[in-house]
């Protein structure tokens, strides 16, 4: 058996005949045991490489082995060790809790007395007992995405695919859903995760690759990656762009980063937040420089971006009707 | 700590599988149809309104042969309410996809075919359900049907196999298209002319000539006429074998049809 839960070669996968290529050769090496993230904005090919990697769309190429059996050739095998949930929480609205469950345990072709079992054990353990007799319909966005990790884990799958897992969570269900995430990890489930939040990518993940336009375009430990990026970012607001551009150049030395203008703005990702701040208020008041505003921020996705791109990250809404072949359905952008 | 499914080993258990699959997805399906009002109101009181609008409204004035309208009516009413069902396969179908269901489905490793043969046997199953509902509506207001039991019951069973064979091919529909909405509006134009351009509301010959040709030898007149034949003890022709022959015939194009699209879309 392979050492890695997961391992992608060189995958590519193109829309619309070749015109979108929504990856283009990503390669992956996910070991067993803790949480990978593939961190980037829509439009990325972070829904791409899931739906592949739990066979529900094949690669145009390369090959992908999960658990080490290879996804294209038996993708049964795949399912029957494999969990898959994800932001848009598919779970029937017309059944209870209960019944969405034993559903996918019975799907799953489980024995029916474990299932019963299960879904109990389930439903407990998401604080959903009080209400796995009614309609999912009832239900709200936070007990709707703890359904759909219930019925992801119903068959205890060694590996886990969540994708944005906490994207349009409230902050305290996105904290209860990164405990229950790092509570499964410590009993030995493995899970790739994608995310659009930097911030969960640091909590959770060991490992991660950053996805810009189908290619990875960063890869490493988180802590890693927050070395190269540096840690803080120092964002000064000028009263004019001409002051903005006059600024830059006072403060550009101030970190081995480029300093990136935009209008009245001026961000500069530095590792030393408070001292250089203070720097940079001495220089611009001698310049005799007045500021509308300074702050200091953790880096976001975008400052990530245009760390490594220099370009934002874009919103690619164009990818969202290509996503699939026929470019059908209302569906939000998945990739 | 991991509990990996049962493999299924030998073809016989993977079969026994794909039939737990179908009953699980059929079985989900018609939970659903019990708990969406509107979909109950479009299964059940539509017929019956239809049953009461014909038999009440229209009826007076449509002469048919053997003169007692209501009996001409029943069967036809049966025929249509069963071929309307397969909306429910149309609507349900393109909602699953909408919903992303489908994927989450085929992220399982469950039997393929289960999702398509799950929706369509839960509509056979409703449509049982709603001939026995509408032929106690249809005694209700004087409904008399004179052959015997067993040839009822051949009709019946005539009438549900006949919808079922056409479902796969509003599961096409659904699977085609970009909404539910969209989905049933895709679906009226073809089974409006169907139903209605028939032998179930009026007798053939009462429609204008240049339809009549279209609405003699079309399926659904076919099946109306077998079903009124062996309910009303009348004679039916060749129409019970004719009526046979479509529904194999459309079962055999629709399925690898439907399926073809799941293929695609999912």
């Amino acid at each position: 058996m392979s050492d890695f839960a997961v391992e992608a070669l060189s995958v590519v996968r193109t829309f619309r005949d070749g015109e979108v290529r929504a990856l283009d050769g990503v390669t992956l090496h996910v070991p067993r045991g803790e949480v990978f993230g593939l961190l980037g904005p829509n439009g990325s090919g972070k829904t791409t490489m899931i739906r592949i990697l739990s066979t529900i769309l094949k690669p145009t190429s390369g090959t992908a082995t999960v658990n080490g059996v290879d996804v294209v050739k038996h993708p049964d095998a795949v399912r029957r060790s494999i969990g898959l949930a994800g932001q848009y929480a598919t779970v029937d609205e017309n059944l209870t809790g209960y019944e969405n469950l034993r559903m996918i345990g019975l799907l799953n072709h489980l024995d029916k007395s474990f299932v019963v079992q299960r879904c109990h054990e389930l439903l407990e353990q998401f604080g959903l007992t009080d209400a796995a007799n009614r309609t999912t319909k009832t239900y709200s966005g936070g007990m709707r995405r703890r359904l759909d990790l219930g019925a992801a884990l119903v068959a205890n799958p060694p590996l886990l695919f969540l994708d944005e897992p906490t994207t349009g969570l409230d902050p305290q269900s996105r904290q209860d859903m990164w405990g229950t995430i790092e509570g499964l990890v410590e009993g030995g489930t493995t899970v790739l995760l994608t995310t659009q939040y930097l911030e969960e990518a640091d909590r959770l993940a060991k490992q991660l690759v950053v996805l810009d336009h189908g290619r990875i375009i960063a890869e490493g430990t988180s802590q890693e990656l927050k070395t190269r990026l540096g840690s803080t970012v120092l964002s000064i607001t000028f009263t004019s762009t001409d002051d903005a551009r006059r600024g830059r150049e006072i403060i550009a030395d101030l970190s081995p980063k480029d300093a990136i203008i935009e209008g009245t703005v001026v961000d500069l990702t530095v590792d030393r937040g408070p001292a250089l701040a203070a720097e940079a208020l001495r220089r611009l008041d001698s310049a005799g420089i007045t500021l509308a505003g300074l702050s200091l921020r953790e880096p976001s996705l975008d400052d990530v971006f245009l760390n490594l791109t220099g370009h934002k990250a874009e919103d690619e809404t164009i990818l969202v009707t290509e996503e699939s072949p026929t470019g059908r359905r209302g569906r939000k952008a998945r990739t | 700590m991991s509990i990996i499914a049962a493999t299924p080993k030998s073809s016989k258990s993977s079969l026994r599988w794909a039939i737990s699959d179908v009953l699980t997805i059929a079985r989900r399906n018609l939970l659903a149809l019990v708990r969406i009002p509107t979909s109950l109101v479009f299964a059940v009181i539509q017929p019956v309104m239809f049953v009461l609008l014909f038999r009440f409204i229209f009826g007076n004035v449509i002469q048919v042969p053997g003169g007692v309208y209501v009996n001409f009516l029943i069967p036809g009413i049966l025929v249509q309410t069963t071929i309307f069902g397969a909306l429910g396969t149309t609507i349900g179908l393109a909602e699953d996809l909408q919903r992303g269901l489908i994927e989450r489905f085929r992220a399982l490793p469950m039997a393929r075919m289960a999702v398509l043969t799950g929706r369509t046997v839960a509509d056979f199953v409703r449509n049982i359900g709603v001939v026995i509902i509408i032929t106690f509506v249809g005694m209700a207001v004087d409904f008399r049907p004179s052959g015997s039991f067993v040839s009822y019951i051949q009709a019946c069973l005539l009438m549900l196999i006949f919808a079922y064979c056409l479902s796969w091919g509003f599961a096409f529909v659904g699977l085609a298209a970009p909404n539910s909405e969209t989905a049933q509006a895709m679906a009226f134009p073809v089974i409006f002319p169907l139903t209605f351009a028939s032998s179930i509301f009026v007798p053939v010959a009462k429609l204008p000539g240049w339809l009549q040709p279209f609405a003699i030898n079309q399926p659904v007149s076919q099946c109306a006429d077998a079903v009124r034949g062996l309910m009303l003890g009348t004679p039916h022709g060749a129409s019970t074998w004719i009526t046979l022959a479509w529904a194999i015939g459309a079962i055999a194009v629709l399925a690898p049809l439907a399926t073809a699209q799941y293929r695609k879309v999912a």
